[in-house]
């Protein structure tokens, strides 16, 4: 029989009919819509027991106090502590994204060696005792060729056990070169040290104060304790407190000021000695402050007197001498006023003038160690190691001077000079640097001219990274031994920037490691016993967990319990006994060097006809610009107007751009004395006319696809500007121009 | 089709006509004639009949994959060895979220080491507890992530008993083959073992409509009266169009949805 037309399509009908009676369609339709949730890209959080560990947030230097969820053994939310000191339960954007951090694709594994050439990206894994060793033998011959101050130390922090054992172990190696990495609070502590004779933290107590003059401090845009300033600017906004704002541009925290004040850049410490011209003239200082605490205000009085008049400074500073007097006024008239300095975020260091003159209207007003002003404040005091075991090599390399000049007869007070190190490292047999260990830092990231750092990188024969990511200097690196990241390790966090009590945090482990990596700790220990001999003896220590225990004693439980110590009924010194200086008392002028509150410009690279802009840099709490890089999160967040697939814009205010016959959108080619650059252009009324600005956060070439490859990196552009004073690198912008791309 | 195929002869028989008596054309269309009546209906009922047992018999069997527990387990041994009966192993954490499978650590008190010669138990101790492995069990029960269920407002809160919704899981003594959906990866106990969805039990299907009778059975009693499934949504609201007023469904607590919030169980 053959199946005609008819035939076949009753044929259909009928098992059409059929399928419609059977539970195929109906059952097909739930599945796929079941199916839709299956995606293997749809996030299914994990299903079991829910506990919660306190630790501490160590990605800024905030200190958090953090809470993370955990669903069984992974990792699933962090949250602020509540309760603790610095952020009572609040958290950041960054702070929040850690876990990304944990589980993301920037993480380095294992240890890992370079095949290819530096930064050529070609590894091969390789174990930890075979990473170690081959550490351990390049130091031993660098000490037994008699150069033990041939190896240096790069380190993001400089306080705490971890921080102590690097520079114990480059002490008893014999090596002076341990840095810190840059940051305002190199200014700070050298203005302590030099009008108070104090090396102690700065302290501000915002909580207090009832006006805040900030001289281009981010306040709310990662300066200082990033989420204690946004909980006390929250509380200054109910209580009626007035901040003044004063920079070029209108920051978050200009904007959400009762005051924003644009000044010319680069003047702001001519500005506080203007305002102490007209404190001073018209008698509105702590007369009693002055009279028992203050030593050289005579001879002080005579220089602002003389060279700070309200109009002169309003030449420098572009802001009119009537808002001077105004702003004088208001700050000395106010109950507890106090002045802060450090640009953006505070990451970069501010010239020693300019801290010492803000730091001078704190003292004038009479605001040191008072409730609602500046405090030195002192370490909590738990590190009492043994004393380091030194054997003639280590003795010998420890005379020489540091590489960096801090400390040397030009820079006598400075603590840590990192920007001056790529100009000393030479190539060849003498290299005064032979081995280089960088931890929590990014240097070929984050310092100014990153070109001509990583040039001079290149001439070290050993570049070691205990980076837990792959940020810039671990692909430029000859080792990476990465260490565990804050949520895996036991580390002890003292007192977070600009806090005024001392507290101490425990990071600890939230999770197991998630790969093969080592406590950084750990792995100085095990150097140390591998070089053997008096190094070893330093480190009586097992691990770095029980150097930690036994070093913390009965805190150590107290922290495991609370996760936090603090002491709040803890005041620093009064005076008498804070004023370490060669008078007792605060010293504005420095009876042993003579430095003195005044405005120096910083002459800033480029000249005004090949260069006729200005490019300053500008820090938001949605760019991570530090050692850690911004998660995918992060990233998420960033405005259109800053960052459009991968070109960043920069600000140009609508004059200048009608100037330079620019608009909005368009591309060009941004040009200083150190780089070139492509970006777009977004006009902005909120910046002074003949200024450019652009963020800092971007253009990594290292961490993951989501962050790499996205804007420009700042520290390309600029290169640093030595403070001849203080040898810090006072620069806060560089000349520049624009031209269509 | 009478009246089509009468259409289908006159047109034929105005073309024989018009060709001659013997054109071949005629031929076939008289033979097309007779033969097509019948198996018309034969062939829709082929068509029913073959599509009936596609996707009453043949479609189940293609769309479930049969997986085998990772270990066996005896719920009627366990059940007589603990003091506590299913909590034992079955229990609500402090924070009142419940456990489901147990995991290693509720195994680990008894079975640290190996207690019997049954060679799954060695197995058991040997790949699982001494490698300190969770054991990857195949969950009858497992819901898609959106579904929001808590155990204690139902066990705890209503005193539910666990058979009204597993069955009598704890008195097997042996584990059953899991029956993967391949599309879904959810278990075949979630849409039932009967494809057309029936059930004779209440633990028999664990799908939302499931849900929504128990709460619509028991409404005097319990807080979330008006769960309505898309299904049920559709015919009410079809229902409603043709005669508007008679939709049989409550008012929930939404002024926008009339329903009962949907988080209450959807995440
Ligand atoms: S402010 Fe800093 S320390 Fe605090 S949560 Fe954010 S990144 Fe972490």
């Amino acid at each position: 029989m053959k199946i005609g037309r008819r035939g076949f399509l009753s044929f259909v009908i009928g098992g059409a009919a059929g399928t419609a009676l059977s539970p195929l369609p109906w059952k097909l339709m739930d599945d796929s819509s079941i199916w839709t949730q299956m995606w293997p890209w749809t996030p299914v959080p994990e299903d079991g027991e829910a506990s919660y560990v306190n630790s501490v947030c160590t990605l800024c230097p905030g200190h958090c106090g953090i809470t993370v969820r955990k669903i069984d053994n992974r990792a699933v939310k962090i949250e602020g502590m509540k309760g603790h000191p610095v952020n009572n339960g609040g958290i950041c954007l960054l702070g929040l994204s850690g876990l990304q951090l944990l589980y993301g694709p920037m993480r380095v594994k294992t240890p890992l060696k370079r095949t290819g050439k530096r930064g050529q990206g070609q590894w091969e894994k390789i174990s930890w005792n075979d990473a170690v060793s081959e550490v351990v033998e390049k130091l031993r011959d660098i000490r037994s060729e008699g150069h033990p101050q041939t190896v240096g130390f790069i380190s993001g922090f400089d306080r705490g056990t971890v921080s102590r054992l690097f520079e114990r172990f480059l002490t008893a190696y014999g090596s002076p070169n341990f840095m810190r990495m840059p940051s305002v609070r190199d200014s700070y502590e050298l203005a302590q040290y030099l009008m108070q004779g104090v090396q102690a933290l700065p302290g501000f107590d915002f909580e207090n104060s009832d006006f805040v003059l900030s001289f281009g401090s981010g306040l709310i845009d990662g300066w200082g304790s990033p989420v204690r300033m946004s909980r006390v600017h929250s509380a200054w906004q109910s209580a009626g407190v007035k901040v003044i704002q004063i920079e070029p541009r209108l920051s978050n925290t200009a904007a959400k000021s009762d005051k924003w004040i644009p000044i010319n850049p680069g003047t702001e410490g001519a500005l506080a000695m203007g305002l102490a011209h007209v404190i001073v003239k018209e008698s509105l200082y702590d007369a009693d402050f002055i009279e028992n605490n203050v030593e050289g205000f005579f001879d002080w009085k005579n220089l602002v007197i003389d060279k700070y008049s309200p109009d002169t400074v309003a030449s420098i500073t572009g802001i009119d001498s009537r808002t001077i007097v105004v702003l004088a006024r208001g700050f000395a008239n106010a109950s507890k006023p106090l002045a802060v300095c450090g640009r953006g975020n505070g990451t970069t260091p501010v010239n020693i003038d300019e801290c010492m003159a803000v730091h001078a209207l704190n003292a004038l007003v009479g605001n040191i160690h008072k409730k609602g002003g500046v405090w030195a404040v002192s370490e909590p005091d738990y590190i009492n190691w043994p004393e380091i075991e030194m054997d003639a090599k280590a003795a010998a390399g420890m005379q020489h001077e540091r590489l960096d000049g801090a400390g040397s007869k030009t820079y006598p007070f400075t603590r840590y000079l990192l920007p001056r190190l790529p100009e000393t490292i030479d190539p060849g047999e003498k290299n005064p640097l032979q081995a280089l260990f960088v931890s929590g830092a990014n240097p070929l990231y984050t310092h100014p001219d990153t070109q001509a750092v990583r040039n001079a990188f290149d001439k070290i024969p050993l570049v070691v990274s205990f980076s837990s990511y792959m940020d810039e200097t671990a692909q430029n690196a000859d080792l990476i031994l990465p260490n565990h990241i804050y949520l895996e390790r036991y580390e002890e966090v003292p007192t977070p920037a600009g806090m005024i009590e001392p507290v101490i945090g425990l990071s600890r482990p939230v999770v197991e490691p998630q790969f093969n990596t080592r406590h950084v700790g750990d792995v100085i220990l095990q150097m140390a016993k591998g070089l053997g001999g008096s190094v070893a003896k330093t480190f009586p220590w097992d691990s770095y967990d029980s150097c930690l225990k036994e070093t913390l004693g009965d805190l150590w439980n107290y922290l495991i319990d609370k996760g936090f110590w603090s002491n709040t009924g803890a005041m620093p010194p009064f005076f008498g006994t804070s004023y370490e200086t060669a008078s007792g008392k605060f010293e504005l002028i420095n009876k042993d060097n003579g430095s003195i509150p005044q405005f120096k410009p910083v002459s800033i690279e480029g000249d005004e006809k090949d260069y006729p802009l200005l490019l300053i840099p500008y820090d938001s709490m949605r760019l991570a610009c530090g050692f850690i890089g911004d998660p995918p999160f992060v990233m998420k967040t960033v405005e259109d107007s800053i960052l459009k697939g991968k070109d960043v814009f920069v600000e140009l205010n609508p004059k200048t751009a009608r100037n330079q016959g620019l608009r909005e959108g368009q591309r060009v080619v941004l040009t200083t004395p150190k780089g070139k650059a492509e970006v777009k252009v977004h006009l902005f009324e909120g910046i002074m006319p003949g200024l450019v600005a652009l963020p800092r956060g971007l253009g990594h070439t290292g961490w993951d696809e989501y962050l790499a490859g996205k804007g420009i990196n700042f520290n390309t552009l600029i290169g640093p500007v030595e403070d001849p004073d203080s040898g810090l690198d006072a620069a806060w912008g560089i000349r520049a121009k624009l031209e269509k791309a | 089709m009478d009246t089509l195929d009468d259409h289908a002869k006159d047109i034929s028989e105005d073309a024989a006509a018009e060709a001659g008596p013997n054109s071949s054309l005629e031929m076939n269309l008289k033979e097309q004639d007779t033969g097509a009546g019948g198996p018309i209906i034969l062939f829709f009922i082929l068509g029913l009949f073959a599509s009936l047992v596609v996707g009453w018999i043949v479609f189940p069997k293609l769309l479930y994959s049969k997986k085998k527990q990772p270990i066996e387990f005896n719920h009627v041994f366990h059940v007589e060895a603990v003091d506590n009966g299913c909590e034992s192993c079955h229990f609500f954490r402090e924070d009142g979220t419940f456990s489901g499978a147990p995991k290693l650590a509720q195994c680990i008190d008894c079975h640290e080491e190996i207690q019997g010669i049954s060679p799954d138990e060695i197995k058991f101790v040997e790949e699982y507890v001494s490698k300190e492995r969770e054991v990857p069990w195949l969950i009858y029960s497992r819901q898609p992530d959106c579904v929001f269920f808590s155990h204690a407002a139902h066990i705890q809160g209503a005193r539910m008993d666990c058979v009204a919704c597993h069955g009598h899981m704890g008195e097997s003594e042996s584990l059953k083959v899991y029956e993967e959906n391949r599309i879904t990866g959810y278990s075949r106990d979630i849409w039932g073992k009967s494809i057309g969805g029936f059930k004779k039990n209440t633990w028999d299907r664990m799908k939302m409509d499931d849900c929504a009778e128990c709460h619509r059975e028991n409404a005097a009693n319990i807080e979330r009266k008006n769960i309505q499934t898309p299904t049920q949504r559709l015919i009410g609201h079809m229902v409603n169009l043709v005669s508007p007023g008679t939709s049989t469904f409550d008012k929930g607590g939404s002024i926008q949805t009339e329903r009962d919030p949907c988080f209450a169980c959807h995440k």
